[in-house]
């Protein structure tokens, strides 16, 4: 029998997550207004004052973020574990990890990137200035990225469980503390006019981190999950 | 050694070998806990910079210490159970939880108490204390998952995934909440010369003592597991009709 190589499998189950995700628009965009509406609370609560934004707009520009990809991580393998879908990609032959780690890379395209663009628009009405709008995007695109392949991990646990989204938000945001310390460092520096360079470095570091051993961790909870 | 491992985990054995070794964990520990209060409390001199307020470490030094060796235990225990499917181990993990998350606790409420008086405060964010408190959330979510998993066996295995998970996140967590200012001591504990030896071993004593007590405990809660799977098996009834 033909085998479909690793790169064409990859491909495939790529391309097929973005189209799915494409055609239920409100996916994509519900975690974006949420990571808007988030942003919006918090000059309501604290002051109108761009000095005092200034000082807080790192933190919150990071936390709100955070929870809005927070939001869709529970979709991640959702409806392909009702559907079925996931039990054929386990029996596909294909490496799980491979797998596991397309899909985390698919949902960061979906539900990640969206957040990187539109964080420099609420960046700038939280009063961040022009010249830290590169390591807010630079740090969010690191920090959801880590998100979504830690977080793939969680999902995966979560799968066919009872109230599983308030379970994983509990599974995933302590391990996700030390992105938060870094990437809010990083805009601090940033904003102050300091050079982020070394928290952004760490971040980074975090990345390939959770990019090279999430995805067998995520393999391991799908199987667990599949039995 | 295979064979002995094997015999170990096997619940009929375990459950009476379990019930031997309780006393043996139990009374020690005990002793050794009163020792250290008594040494601690009483025979200690007094700090010359923290007055008699710094005698709140004795207990709060063996319970951060234990919350730490509780997760590395059950972590290591998780990946033995993952890798050797062995339901025993996976019990050791899933019965050391609550314990950590309690020995976190204490270290915590310990730790709070003792900064009233001396830094004016009850919580600080400062490194340690922050990252006591991620590990804290770390046992919760780890007992969380757990509990609401039905099957025990998918239970063991996707709780063992995320305690693996989790003991590689903790120097991460560690390393990156270091990155703040620290207002709390360095370790005293382990630097020879920074206590007197009066001071030091009352300490000593008292963690030895909570060791053995999380081992006499641990053992207690295994044997209840045991009682819990093993409801329906023969040997159970003539072991507890004895």
């Amino acid at each position: 029998m033909h085998q479909t190589g690793l790169l064409a499998a990859g491909a495939l189950l790529y391309a097929r997550d973005l189209r799915l995700a494409f055609r239920r628009w409100e996916q994509v965009t519900q975690p974006v207004v949420f990571f808007l509406m988030v942003t919006t609370l918090f000059p309501l609560a604290l002051s109108p004052d761009t000095a005092q934004l200034r000082q807080v707009a790192a933190g919150i520009v990071w936390v709100a973020a955070l929870l809005s990809a927070l939001l869709a991580l529970e979709f991640m393998f959702r409806s392909d574990y009702e559907d079925g879908t996931l039990e054929q990609l386990v029996l596909s032959g294909q490496p799980l990890w491979w797998l596991s780690l397309v899909k985390a890379a698919a949902h960061w395209t979906v539900s990640g990137l969206p957040l990187v663009v539109t964080s420099p628009l609420v960046a700038a009405s939280l009063a961040v200035p022009a010249g830290a709008q590169w390591t807010v995007v630079a740090s969010l695109a690191l920090g959801t990225g880590i998100l979504s392949f830690l977080g793939a991990v969680g999902a995966g646990l979560t799968l066919g469980v009872r109230r599983g989204s308030v379970l994983l938000s509990l599974l995933v945001l302590p391990l996700t503390m030390p992105a938060l310390i870094f990437g809010a460092r990083a805009v601090d520096m940033a904003i102050m006019g300091d050079s982020p360079r070394g928290p952004l470095l760490l971040l980074a570091a975090m990345f390939i981190l959770s990019l090279s051993l999430g995805p067998f961790a995520t393999a391991a909870s799908l199987k667990v999950s599949m039995e | 050694m295979w064979t002995w491992f094997h015999k170990l985990a096997s619940p009929p054995h375990f459950y009476r070998i379990a019930g031997l070794t309780i006393p043996w964990f139990g009374w020690p520990a005990l002793a050794l806990i009163l020792l250290g209060l008594y040494g601690g409390l009483v025979l200690a001199p007094m700090d010359y910079q923290q007055g008699e307020g710094f005698r709140i470490f004795y207990v709060h030094v063996p319970n951060a210490i234990m919350s730490m060796f509780v997760y590395s235990t059950m972590a290591i225990a998780a990946g033995i159970g993952l890798i050797w499917r062995m339901k025993l181990a996976h019990a050791v993990a899933a019965a050391s939880a609550p314990l950590g998350a309690w020995f976190t606790f204490c270290a915590l409420a310990t730790g709070s108490l003792w900064g009233k008086p001396m830094w004016g405060t009850w919580w600080v964010w400062d490194a340690r204390l922050t990252s006591e408190l991620i590990l804290l959330f770390l046992y919760l979510g780890y007992i969380a998952l757990r509990s609401s998993i039905e099957d025990p066996q998918r239970a063991d295995r996707a709780s063992a995934v995320l305690a693996l998970v989790g003991v590689i996140n903790l120097p991460v967590i560690h390393y990156s909440v270091v990155w703040w200012n620290s207002l709390h001591q360095g370790s005293t504990m382990f630097n020879p010369g920074a206590m007197s030896i009066e001071m030091k071993w009352p300490a000593l004593a008292m963690l030895l003592g909570f060791m053995l007590y999380y081992g006499a405990v641990l053992f207690e809660r295994l044997r209840a597991e045991v009682i819990r799977r093993e409801r329906n098996a023969a040997w159970l009834r003539e072991e507890l009709a004895r």
